[in-house]
């Protein structure tokens, strides 16, 4: 039997290995894809506290469900907000964004 | 026997997860970030199937693997520029994000190693018990208790609203 901690160490290094991206990287796509991992890694601790806590319950794995979901919208907007301002400004660099409309 | 098995697999996978993972942060060029992106989202769906959340891996591999994906690569072809040489990294926000990520991954493994979870003794975990797909399809659809008919409502109309909204955003003019 796979110990829990296990998989909560997987996921806390998968998420601090987001937050080090959000910080340090400087291409708005970049930084998505942080926040992709940042959300992952929240959604496997819900739905292994669900199976190993409360293995009756449904709740950890319907809220991952909609939290998956919830991403899918989340990187639509945000995909076509950074398509929009490498229309206007010609990079998606975060250190040139100081303005969103010309 | 079979449990040996599933904790080779188990730690096959989060090697996988962790080194992919930390390959997608720092790699210069953007279309293999996103392929470990990939990889990463690949594995978590190993990771529930490994829980019995069969449905849950499908959903994940379908609509990340997917969906998701697809959008990043064309958002990325999109924007990228010939040869598209990353940013410069400065170094004080490096090491800013190392100190912080570090600072967070041994605080948090502490606190896990050290706090002690009852789950012994818990039979759905070792055993192959999946849920079956009736049981999720009237939990999602009725309006008990436990049951989840309005979220999924109000997700499908955020959804619509995202669509619409994404599209009225990255409309030529």
């Amino acid at each position: 039997m796979i110990p829990m901690e296990h998989y909560l160490i997987v996921s806390s290094v998968m998420f601090f290995v987001g937050i080090f991206g959000f910080i340090t990287r400087k291409n708005l796509l970049a930084v998505l894809i942080s926040i992709e991992l940042i959300l992952n890694s929240v959604e496997i601790n819900f739905s292994v506290f669900n199976r190993y806590l409360y293995p009756e319950h449904l709740e950890g794995m319907f809220f991952s469900l909609f939290g998956i979901a919830i991403s899918a919208a989340e990187t639509a907007v945000a995909i076509a907000i950074i398509i929009n301002i490498y229309r206007i400004r010609e990079n998606i660099d975060i250190r040139h964004i100081d303005k969103m409309k010309n | 026997m079979e449990s040996i098995g599933s904790l080779i697999i188990f730690y096959i996978l989060g090697a996988i997860i962790i080194g992919s993972s930390v390959m997608a942060v720092t790699s210069k060029k953007m279309l293999r970030a996103a392929t470990y992106l990939l990889f990463v989202l690949i594995s978590t769906a190993g990771l529930y199937l490994l829980l019995n959340y069969h449905f849950l891996a499908a959903v994940q591999l379908s609509v990340y693997a997917g969906g998701i994906l697809i959008l990043f690569i064309f958002a990325i072809l999109l924007t990228s520029a010939r040869g598209d040489k990353t940013e410069p990294h400065d170094k004080r926000r490096i090491i800013t994000g190392v100190v912080t990520a570090l600072a967070g991954i041994v605080v948090t493994t502490l606190v896990t190693l050290k706090h002690q979870v009852l789950y012994n003794g818990n039979p759905t975990v070792t055993g192959d018990q999946e849920i079956p797909v009736k049981e999720i399809g009237f939990a999602l659809m009725g309006t008990d208790k436990y049951q989840y008919l309005l979220p999924f409502e109000a997700l499908s109309v955020l959804l619509l609203v995202c669509a619409i909204g994404s599209i009225l955003i990255a409309r030529k003019r």
